[in-house]
């Protein structure tokens, strides 16, 4: 179903765009090529568009009847979209902050992730939910990244895009998609960056990282908003002669391990970055994974940067959470000079 | 309680002979079958938990008749009557219960997560009251597609204390979606009675605050809870929106299949078992003149026959490959992580 369609890049057909305005667009031509393609969650429809405006002017376009505003009831919002889904429609469910997953997560983890197992393949939930992080300023309910919870649960695929293209792309190939998706947009990111994407639809694959910078001397895999932080550390240590590779996974589940262990192979040396808990973070897996098939190959021990075990503090000056391009810039030093 | 139907008392409106047949019918498998699978547990052939429908049999031939084919049910663990209400293969519900290759779902799902898409039994589920929302969503494809289905949500008394329950219910009444909630009040959630763990008993009162069409009905009275059943689902067929009907009957015996019954008042137990559905339909049918004697025992060997041949079937089905491990986890199997 997902077909791989490359963006083309530097043409007529672009216009630089935020994630948000990007993900409104994946949204818009999904719905306007398939019917079957229906949003749900609270405040979406217009005038409000969503509280992080994504559905903007969906509503207007499409009517009331494909874009629902919900009731403040995640539950029936995600229940009601495996319903959809398993009644053949490719229901996108917002869930406005991902830590409101924690009201829905029978549906999503009980019921979306296993109905196509314990029905031995005769159903399937083509269930897209888009939910959002990263907001430190909300406090501790409004900033959690839950993802590993999700990777840690067969038949549920987890993505999170780093920039507006890929945003487009992933957003297109989880709605294109026959399997329950769980799409994280970075709520920081989400307004920030403006790149050139294309305007006409086009699918990024599920499963396959990229490679956002090449370097020889360390490999850093990480995805989301970390993608920044690293990139930023990879610059400082440049001008030291430090060449950092920088992988950014883009799709959690399916997990891209052929691309991590064939660029940790070749610098051996490998950091994860990510702004979920180091401890039992997605880091653990794919840290066990590299020490596991390139024990040999390895420089180094396999490093983990990730946000301490702590709930989010809400004083972002002098409680860091999250990781900073210093902190990695330093775990990539400590790695070289192992 | 109500007194079991009398032929002074019943009208049975729009069903013919063989509807009433056919309802007798599919309690006396539902008994069967249901006895038969407790035989199977308690003699260790069969190793799974079984949630034995007593007691609702005539509810879920009621609901059989108000059914048709293209309505859709999402059902509980308690889903042997609710399947063969929707006609779904018993051959495979039964070999699904043993976890065998052939059973609805390859033997992954199991007693508890029966399905058969064919048969529009769309999924059950093992989590109370997870059933509701599901079905609210299945009505709104339904609904926005413009297709005249009814989609039934069937769940116990138990689940009314769930906010799965009262989400579903708002977003049902709020859009007016073609969804019928059948609530089969059984008095029992596990081992606590419905005056230990509800405010309120009166269920229907309950959903009735959520903007639907309400009816309590005694469902040891299977023509009436038919008829019920019937305008709820045509109701819901012709976009007049969603309703909730509550089946009073009594659980007939424990929780799950080997559990005792110790708890439950006795004189409650016996004066529910004096009704049971299949027993009393049989006799209302004798009494009112509209099956005899021959035709129900024709009826009765049938059944036995059916059962017999479903449990044959499972015990001797293959089990699942193991290579079926890992399949269905993702529609593309080389999706699933190696470790
Ligand atoms: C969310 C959840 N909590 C607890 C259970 C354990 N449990 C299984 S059945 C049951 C009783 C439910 O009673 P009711 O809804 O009346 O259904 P009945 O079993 O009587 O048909 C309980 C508590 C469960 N399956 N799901």
């Amino acid at each position: 179903m997902t077909a791989t369609v490359e963006p083309e890049l530097g043409t007529s057909s672009t216009k630089r765009m935020t994630m948000a305005v990007a993900m409104n667009s994946a949204l818009d031509l999904a719905m306007d090529r398939d019917d079957s393609v229906l949003l749900l969650g609270e405040d979406i429809a217009d005038p409000a568009g969503g509280v992080f405006k994504v559905t903007k002017g969906l509503s207007t376009k499409y009517g009331t009847g494909r874009v629902r505003a919900t009731p403040i009831s995640e539950t029936a919002i995600i229940g009601a979209a495996v319903g959809a889904a398993l009644a053949g429609m490719r229901p996108v469910a917002e869930i406005m902050f991902m830590d409101f997953v924690t009201v829905c997560l029978d549906q999503i983890t009980n019921h979306a992730a296993k109905l196509r197992y314990m029905s031995g393949g005769h159903s399937s939930v083509p269930l897209t939910i888009r939910t959002t992080v990263g907001e430190q300023r909300f406090g501790a309910q409004h900033t959690q990244s839950l993802e590993t919870w999700f990777m840690h649960t067969p038949g549920i695929k987890v993505v999170m895009p780093s920039n507006p293209i890929d945003a487009k792309g992933l957003l297109a190939s989880c709605i294109a998609d026959n399997d329950p998706c769980l799409y994280i947009e970075n709520i920081s990111l989400a307004y920030s960056q403006k790149d050139e994407v294309p305007v006409k639809e086009y699918f990024t694959p599920l499963g396959e990282a990229a490679v956002t910078r090449a370097g020889r001397d360390v490999t850093v895999i990480t995805y989301g908003p970390a993608v920044h932080t690293a990139v930023a550390a990879a610059e400082v240590l440049a001008a030291e002669g430090v060449e950092v590779e920088v992988i950014d996974l883009r799709t959690l589940m399916p997990l891209d391990m052929d691309t991590v262990l064939a660029s940790a192979s070749r610098t051996g040396r490998a950091l994860i970055v990510h702004d979920a808990h180091t401890f039992l973070g997605p880091g653990a897996e794919i840290a066990a994974q590299i020490a596991n098939d390139l024990f040999g190959e390895l420089k180094g021990p396999v490093r983990r940067v990730g946000t301490g075990f702590s709930p989010a503090p809400y004083a972002p000056s002098g409680l860091d959470f999250h990781p900073t391009s210093d902190t990695v810039a330093a775990a990539i030093c400590e790695l070289v000079d192992y | 309680m109500t007194q079991s139907p009398t032929t002074e008392q019943v009208d049975v409106g729009d069903l013919s002979t063989d509807d009433l047949r056919e309802m007798y019918k599919t309690m006396r498998l539902i008994t069967v079958t249901g006895e038969r699978a407790v035989v199977e547990v308690k003699a260790g052939r069969l190793k799974s938990a079984f949630y034995p429908v007593r007691g609702l049999e005539g509810s879920c031939a009621a609901l059989g008749s108000a059914m048709r084919p293209e309505d859709q049910i999402v059902s509980t663990y308690r889903s042997l009557g609710d399947a063969l209400a929707k006609r779904s293969s018993l051959r495979r519900i039964i070999a699904e219960i043993y976890g065998k290759a052939d059973g609805t779902s390859k033997g992954k799902g199991g007693a508890m997560h029966l399905h058969d898409q064919e048969a529009g039994f769309i999924t059950s589920t093992g989590v109370v009251g997870a059933g509701l929302p599901i079905a609210v969503g299945l009505a709104l494809a339904a609904s926005i597609r413009g297709e005249k289905r009814a989609v039934v949500a069937t769940f116990g008394d138990g689940s009314t204390s769930i906010g799965a329950w009262h989400e579903a219910m708002n977003l049902a009444g709020l859009w007016k979606l073609p969804v019928v909630f059948v609530c089969q009040n059984n008095q029992w959630a596990e081992h606590t009675p419905i005056d230990e763990y509800a405010a309120v008993t009166d269920l229907e009162s309950r959903a009735r605050a959520y903007g639907m069409t309400t009816a309590k009905v005694d469902g040891f009275d299977p023509i009436r809870t038919a008829r019920v059943l019937s305008e709820a689902t045509a109701r819901a067929r012709a976009g007049e929106g969603p309703s909730f009907v509550e089946v009073v009957t009594y659980r007939l015996t424990g929780h799950s299949g080997s559990s005792d019954y110790s708890y439950m008042p006795k004189d409650q137990l016996a004066a529910a078992t004096e009704r049971d559905p299949a027993p009393a339909f049989r006799r209302w049918l004798l009494d009112a003149e509209i099956v005899d004697e021959t035709a129900l025992e024709e009826i009765d060997k049938q059944v036995a026959a059916e059962v017999d041949d479903a449990f044959e079937f499972a015990q001797n089905a293959p089990q699942p490959n193991a290579s079926e491990r890992y399949t269905d986890v993702f529609a593309d199997e080389r999706q699933v992580p190696k470790s």
